[in-house]
């Protein structure tokens, strides 16, 4: 889910590991040497996870069982400075800064649970399945009665009982399914307790002793409430966020990096998403979602304009600003700003309307900018298709 | 008549001393809707623009002024607190402008909204408007309104405009327009907008436009294939070309599975006798068909 900062594992792994629930040993390895001394400690043998924000490692070639320090060196050397190209990331893959090295777990069975915010119920629900390793998706298209589904009522939080029943589905029993009650509440104190969007572990292991263990953590904290997380906020890793997409969130910009060349600037998310329908149906593929928001200043305008300016793609700019909080005026001198700071020349279509339309207008019409003015949604289409045919 | 807001509606907006609460205070006041209070904790006692008096709490503001519908403009990390201290003060109409607020703020505020029979617009929403009445409460544009029998209903703020705008020019009047939000928690769903207009005498025909992501959409085909359903309406569906996996602004319009997507909804809703709006451009002309079908004015 998007709206949510992610963690790395080894983050998250921290935190299970502050709320009681057994993780595997592991060290944190920057260079090759590091992750060679890593797996020496651990009796020559270990597991090396590389640390990125994006699911599909295992099969991307991101974890390794390795046999010996010799082995953990080359793979994490192979690995550290790379882009690591999932099923969940774009073609240039994220880059790999860190690996975690572990000491090898004995593994009887495998599960998996996650909490999430569930918007039927709205409140958090517990999914889990005795079917570790697969993607729950996948357990969820072939085996839907193997999904354990408990919904929290907030007001309670993840009861005792829900914990006993989640851990007697998903098979343990004895200390196994005590134990494993402990670590499902755990994972829900530490849902509640961070805002988190989603807490997932695949797998939860039962050892060959019996006991239960954390072998993988993924934490999504949402951003909305990052402001009461300040340790939290600390844990972000930028280098693995697309740099224009992380640049706007800063500003609190949404925006959504597109394959075509039509910059978009709209207020609110719904028009913003009706400017792409309109632009791709008038044959004008835009190169971005942007949403620059309610109570927009000429600032933020200005570093939303810049954000769309910098992707090279953009050869025109369709503006949809329908004035509410956001007024005309505002608009446009932010635009106008953006424009004159990057010195930039692609031609803008315009379409606004509402609150101080005719000062924003103005300040537009005076200004040195390339600007054609519509009315119209339809109106601004058909200048969309003028231009695109103008350019063959 | 519309829905939700009259004549009667006594509006109370909580951060009225704040910067957007302050600007849409005033213009819905210029507007016409009766403002008889503002809420900021610590300036109470204060007039806002010489006229409406403040108050430290809602309880207060309602005692002296017997208003019946909140409209919050409170930033995000107390916004939660807002609402629930008008549902505490007995306010049966709330709506709440703010974007931002923590999910899990709002999973236990919503629970005290229902427990409570309140009746919550949003959050994340642009509110509510009755042009009739020459009541709104909300940060729509009031100038491009016009009296008349066509309810719209959206989840997001400057969509509603469009439609609306496309409406007017087309010299369709509106009964009502509710925004009811963007977020993934909100105090009212689309079928329960289509219920009051359903049950509304002076609205002919509906407008609803509806976006990717959640379920919302198909419990409002649903509804509207269903017999207790007795009005034209027509429907769009944004977000057709958004990527999947990506959250279009909104929290709720994202798609994670083949329910959420555009395509899925407008079927349903075709199945369950809506005119389908083609594209955002088409919102207007669309809504004239559908009132010629149906033999009414337009």
């Amino acid at each position: 889910m998007d709206g949510a900062m992610k963690l790395h594992e080894y983050q998250a792994k921290q935190i299970f590991s502050n709320y009681g629930i057994p993780i595997p040993n592991g060290t944190v390895a920057r260079t090759p040497a590091e992750a060679a001394e890593a797996v020496a400690s651990y009796g020559g043998r270990g597991v090396v996870k590389a640390q990125v924000h994006a699911g599909g490692r295992g099969l991307a070639g991101g974890v390794k069982v390795v046999g010996s320090p010799q082995d953990g060196s080359e793979f994490a050397g192979g690995l550290l400075g790379s882009h690591l190209v999932t099923h969940q990331t774009d073609a240039n893959g994220v880059p790999v800064d860190q690996v975690l090295v572990e000491e090898l777990a004995d593994i009887a069975t495998e599960m998996y649970v996650a909490i999430t915010m569930d918007r039927n119920h709205r409140g958090p629900v517990l999914i889990a399945s005795a079917a570790g390793g697969m993607s729950i998706e996948e357990v969820a298209a072939t085996n839907p009665d193997a999904i354990v589904t408990e919904v929290v009522e907030p007001g309670l939080g993840l009861m005792p009982f829900q914990c006993r029943r989640v851990a007697a589905r998903l098979g343990m029993s004895g200390a196994t399914a005590r134990q494993g009650a402990d670590v499902i509440s755990a994972l829900y104190r530490i849902f509640a307790d961070n805002d988190c969007s989603l807490v997932e572990v695949n797998p939860l292991i039962v050892t060959g002793e019996g006991g239960v263990v954390a072998l993988d953590a993924k934490m999504d904290v949402e951003d909305d409430a990052l402001f009461r997380h300040s340790d939290l906020r600390e844990l972000r890793d930028r280098s693995q966020e697309d740099q224009l997409e992380a640049r706007a969130a800063d500003d609190d910009i949404a925006y959504v990096s597109l394959d075509g060349s039509v910059g978009c600037l709209v207020n609110g998310a719904g028009l913003a998403m009706a400017t792409l329908d309109v632009a791709n149906a008038a044959g004008a593929a835009p190169a971005n979602f942007l949403d620059v928001g309610g109570g927009a200043t000429e600032e933020k305008v200005a570093t939303a304009v810049g954000i769309i300016l910098s992707d090279p793609k953009v050869d025109r700019v369709l503006v949809n600003i329908f004035g509410g909080i956001l007024r005309c005026d505002v608009a446009a001198r932010g635009i106008v700003m953006a424009y004159e700071e990057q010195q930039a020349t692609q031609p803008l279509v315009v379409r606004m309307l509402g609150t101080n339309l005719v000062e924003g207008k103005e300040i537009l019409a005076q200004s040195t900018l390339n600007v054609t003015f519509t009315d119209t949604l339809t109106e601004a289409a058909a200048a969309l298709s003028t231009s695109a045919g103008g350019r063959g | 008549m519309g829905i939700l807001l009259n004549e009667q509606s006594r509006i109370l907006v909580q951060g009225i001393t704040g910067r957007e609460g302050s600007f849409h205070a005033r213009a819905c006041k210029e507007y016409g809707t009766q403002l008889v209070a503002g809420v900021t904790p610590g300036r109470g006692g204060q007039m806002f623009d010489d006229v409406v008096p403040v108050f430290d709490s809602v309880g207060q503001a309602v005692e002296e002024t017997q208003a019946n519908v909140s409209l919050i403009f409170v930033p995000p990390p107390f916004a939660a607190d807002a609402i629930a201290e008008s549902v505490d003060a007995g306010m049966p109409l709330i709506a709440c402008i703010t974007e931002g607020i923590p999910v899990q703020d709002m999973v236990g505020v919503y629970r005290y909204v229902m427990a409570n029979g309140v009746r919550l617009i949003g959050p994340n929403c642009p509110g509510m408007i009755n042009p009739g009445a020459r009541c709104k409460v909300g940060i729509m544009p009031g100038n491009i309104h016009l009296p008349g029998r066509v309810g719209v209903v959206s989840r997001s703020g400057t969509l509603t405009y469009e439609a609306v705008g496309q409406l007017t020019d087309l010299g369709i009047g509106q009964s009502s327009c509710v925004g009811i939000g963007g977020d993934p928690i909100i105090g009212t769903s689309f079928v329960d907008v289509l219920k009051l207009y359903n049950e509304d005498p002076d609205t002919d025909m509906v407008v609803f436009i509806g976006e990717i992501g959640g379920t919302m959409e198909q419990e409002a085909a649903e509804y509207i294939g269903s017999s207790e359903f007795n009005k034209p309406i027509c429907t769009l569906i944004v977000g057709a070309t958004a990527p999947s996996g990506k959250r279009m602004g909104h929290a709720g319009a994202i798609i994670t599975g083949e329910s959420a997507t555009a395509e899925s909804k407008t079927r349903a809703l075709e199945a369950a006798g809506a005119n389908i709006i083609p594209t955002p451009a088409d919102i207007g002309i669309t809504a004239q068909q559908t009132l010629r079908e149906a033999g009414l004015a337009g």
